[in-house]
């Protein structure tokens, strides 16, 4: 066991954990934050991405020992109230249907944007081909990312508004 | 056999392939009240403590919240949202701000078909549709009556809105209205609104469960915690059946963390402060096993046996006229064998399992499709009586039919992992490796399929054997098995509109056991069935000189349904019309959980020779569509799953150990997989609901075979169909 400090959305964290446990498991396990969800342990799956100085991670297989200084952004530190414009984007075309896979997509996409703020689809599909989804939403996961990226090449929204009422 | 005989063997069937997909209506299975979660029956439901506690399904508050109660489980398939539009429309709330969770394992919340509480076959919207809204109806009748009295004036005197009783210019919220309401007597019977005044069903809303599912609050059965809560992991047997030797755990109790190492009866269970910590120790276990005879499965060997097995008929599960004289009277026949292998759910949420046990009394935390049945799995286990147990489910990473499983395996696994440690609080979290390697698949399946053709080309006989383990036996479901017939094993083929007119047939089932054990797989039978129809439709289409779709026309002409879906997917997709260079169409129509779907998938052939989907046209007839934006997302999905398993998904075994352990070798659909373009039509024709959570699956595999017959003028008949390619 070894002693760590590290920084994840904005607050200090000091844990104690085996040196080769991965990031996925001091911030779910140790620190409680259950958002970043794992789904292989071997990279394979992007469920559990997160940002190391907004670079994109898989943090299931990130030793917490080579975080160091990295700031760590989850989930939960990416907007204060859900309302990201990718998260928006995801509400606007109804992406997640078991939900599962659906923050480490976000985090990808996020990142993917910082890094490349208006990629072809032909990008979208390569940076986002370590996130898995089953219930397969890629379709709406694409259409959310270009909708972002590229607001006038949005897919048209074919579902309901959010807000009406009851007569 | 006369037509009467065959005639009560399809409509046996037909309820048979309702329950192989979901399970079975309740008055076919004998025995099913004692299946039915019978702890529930002195179990006392939610305690909301709300003011007005109405029925099992909806709750108000003094503080006017409006809280739905759901039956069924939310895997991915939107019932979260659609069971609450149903109560919303009769209640006249905004169904945005009603509070939905799941029930409790309780009696109330049984299928109304099943009779069992299960989430399965597509069925919950259809089999819901009037007890949910019944329930929106009652309580909004009896507000009604509470505001009438507080007002003096009449019931037919009052409107009601946005959860607002009026009456000229008196108004009351419901939950004003909740303690005075609660007094009142509810009528046998509502009347339910007319379909024109609703306001959500049938036009839609966004999913509620959205918000939560992407800002990292949605809980799902990995995020259970609670102080003191240790957490288990299981090393399981090499091979199925295996049982354990020796355990030496002196290196994994060394591991800091480890508390305990405890053995069960599918292996040994190591138990620690965290998930790293249980899975490093694991690591560190020695385990010896006696094998036993498990380790003898081979799949490869097992696929060669099927296929001779094929050329036999088996037990009968379809019969009419003569089909030896038949095929000896008809002027040409094709045949065809089409091989289908193991596969895993692979839901993106590895199983897991929370309980407490404390003071004689357990609580379990946990994504499950059939919770009456984990409730009753756990209290054998554990020596308690079922209503000792309570089962909390919670939002599920992805079913797909894994998270209901007649063994309970997954919630019994935890129940003994409690049991042997004597720990209050145990957390059993699954790798994603035990979930590949940890059974309960897809069984694997041969078709062998001869047909006769009379001059005009059209099928007079029609000769099916089918082999492949049976999903029913050595389950408590096993009483369906009737005559040999595992209904699940032969649905989508024994009542298929293509037979129905066919004199002379003969459709045959064998059902070999082994070790492997197998599990429904979203679309169940059908995942294999619609292929080998809707295959051989095509290779008899192109056998004598005729367009695909017209063919199907022909042979489904009274089959309205099926035309319908093919009909308009077809028409969308632009059939006949000339493609891209390098692009090329197939076409495939199937019925399943009493719904139509036809896709038009658009391939291309990369360099390696595989196959690309670029784009599928679908259309679904599922009666009344509740919330369109969702059935939509479902055939989506459906599409995405199909084309998963259709090109790339194999479970492999070699001596008794699977081959496949991770997404690196048990692999799915990515984003670049994905057909780029997935159109959705919806039949309107106002018939019988039908399911749409599985009916997208079954036809894509066909689509794509005959789409890459267009494209090569060679048949695909062995799945997984880019392996097929690559080995050719």
């Amino acid at each position: 066991m070894a002693k760590y400090s590290i920084q994840v959305n904005g607050t200090r964290h000091d844990v104690e954990a085996l040196e080769d446990m991965p990031l996925l498991w001091v911030i779910r396990d140790i620190i409680g934050l259950k958002g970043t969800k794992f789904g292989c342990g071997k990279a394979l799956c992007g469920a559990c991405t997160v940002h190391l100085d907004d670079v994109a991670v898989r943090s299931c297989s990130l030793p917490v020992s080579a975080v160091g200084e990295g700031k760590i952004t989850t989930i939960e530190g990416l907007s204060e109230k859900g309302d990201h414009p990718m998260q928006q984007a995801w509400e606007n075309y109804v992406v997640p249907q078991c939900g599962y896979c659906q923050t480490g997509q976000i985090m990808n996409a996020v990142a993917l944007l910082k890094s490349n703020p208006h990629p072809s689809d032909q990008q979208i599909e390569e940076a986002m081909q370590g996130n898995l989804c089953r219930c397969g939403t890629y379709n709406r996961i694409k259409a959310a990312i270009v909708s972002v990226a590229s607001p006038e090449k949005a897919p048209a929204l074919v579902v309901p508004e959010r807000n009406h009422s009851s007569k | 056999m006369s037509e009467v005989l065959n005639s009560s063997r399809r409509n046996f069937l037909k309820a048979g392939a309702v329950l192989g997909s979901g399970l079975l209506i309740s008055f076919t299975v004998p025995g099913a009240k004692k299946l039915a979660g019978a702890g529930g029956a002195s179990m006392v439901g939610p305690q909301s403590g709300a003011a007005f506690a109405p029925n099992a399904y909806l709750h108000i508050t003094a503080d006017n919240q409006i809280l739905v109660y759901l039956a069924h489980a939310e895997m991915g398939q939107g019932i979260w949202t659609t069971l609450s539009m149903m109560i919303a429309d009769e209640l006249d709330v905004d169904v945005n701000k009603m509070v939905v969770q799941h029930g409790d394992a309780w009696k109330p919340y049984n299928h109304t078909l099943f009779g069992i509480q299960i989430t399965g076959g597509s069925s919950t919207t259809y089999s819901e549709f009037e007890r949910y809204r019944k329930a929106g109806a009652t309580a909004r009748m009896l507000l009604v009556e509470a505001a009438a009295k507080k007002f003096g004036v009449s019931p037919s005197a009052c409107t009601t809105a946005n959860g607002i009783v009026t009456a000229g210019n008196k108004t009351a919220t419901y939950g004003e209205l909740a303690s005075e309401a609660a007094t009142l007597t509810a009528p046998a019977d509502v009347p339910l609104k007319d379909p024109k005044d609703w306001k959500y069903i049938g036009k839609g809303v966004k999913r509620l469960d959205t918000p939560a599912k992407i800002n990292g609050t949605a809980k799902f059965g990995m995020d259970v915690q609670f102080p003191g809560l240790l957490t288990a992991t299981v090393l399981h047997a090499p091979v199925f059946g295996a049982k354990v030797k020796s355990v030496d755990a002196a290196k994994a109790k060394a591991i800091p963390g480890v508390k305990q190492v405890v053995q069960i009866p599918t292996g040994v269970a190591v138990l620690a402060d965290n998930y790293w910590a249980a899975k490093k120790g694991r690591a560190a276990l020695k385990v010896e096993w006696d094998l036993g005879s498990g380790v003898q499965v081979d799949s490869t060997a097992m696929m060669a046996k099927y296929k001779q097995l094929a050329k036999t008929p088996g037990a009968p599960a379809a019969k009419g006229g003569n089909v030896d004289t038949g095929m000896s009277k008809a002027v040409k026949t094709v045949e065809a064998v089409y091989t289908f292998p193991y596969l895993a759910h692979a839901p993106m949420e590895p199983l897991n399992v929370t309980i407490e046990l404390k003071d004689g009394k357990c609580e379990i935390w946990c994504g499950t499709q059939m919770p009456g049945m984990d409730q009753d799995a756990a209290a054998k286990v554990l020596g308690l009586k079922p209503e000792q147990v309570r089962v909390n489910t919670v939002f599920l990473g992805g079913g797909f039919g894994r998270r209901a499983t007649p063994a309970s395996d997954f919630v019994k696994e935890a129940a003994e992992i409690v049991k042997a440690s004597g720990k209050p609080l145990v957390k059993m979290v699954w790798a994603r490796e035990d979930d590949v390697k940890g059974g309960f698949y897809r069984p694997a399946f041969v078709h062998n399929v001869k047909v006769g053709l009379n001059a005009d080309g059209m099928p007079v006989a029609w000769s099916h054997n089918i082999v492949g383990q049976s999903i029913m036996e050595g389950t408590l479901f096993a009483a369906m098995i009737k005559d040999g017939i595992d209904a699940a094993s032969v649905e989508g083929v024994a009542d298929s509109p293509y037979l129905a007119a066919v004199p002379d047939k003969l459709v045959t089932l064998h059902s070999p056991k082994n070790e492997v054990p197998v599990l429904w797989w979203r679309s169940v039978g059908h995942t294999h069935t619609a292929m080998a129809m809707e295959a051989m439709i095509d290779e008899l289409a192109h056998a004598v000189g005729k367009d695909p779709l017209a063919y199907r026309q022909e042979l489904l002409k009274d089959h309205p349904r099926h035309l319908a879906a093919l009909n308009l997917a077809a028409e969308k997709a632009g059939w006949g019309k000339p493609l891209a260079a390098g692009r090329f169409r197939g076409i495939a129509v199937h019925e399943s959980f009493l719904s139509y779907v036809a896709h038009v998938v658009e391939i291309s052939l990369n360099s390696d020779g595989t196959i690309k989907v670029h784009k599928v046209v679908s259309a679904i007839d599922c009666g009344l569509a509740v919330n369109p934006d969702g059935v939509r997302a479902q055939i989506e999905s459906g599409i995405n799953f199909g084309v998963s398993g259709a090109l790339l998904g194999e479970i492999s075994l070699e001596k008794g150990r699977v081959q496949q352990g991770n997404f690196n070798d048990y692999v799915v659909s990515r984003m670049f997989d994905t057909p780029a373009e997935i159109e959705v039509h919806i039949v309107e024709n106002g018939g019988k609901m039908g399911g749409v959570g599985e009916p997208g699956v079954p036809p894509v595999a066909p689509a794509i075979a005959n789409a890459y017959f267009s494209a090569t003028g060679k048949r695909l008949r062995d799945l997984p169909f880019n392996k097929a390619i690559l080995k050719a």
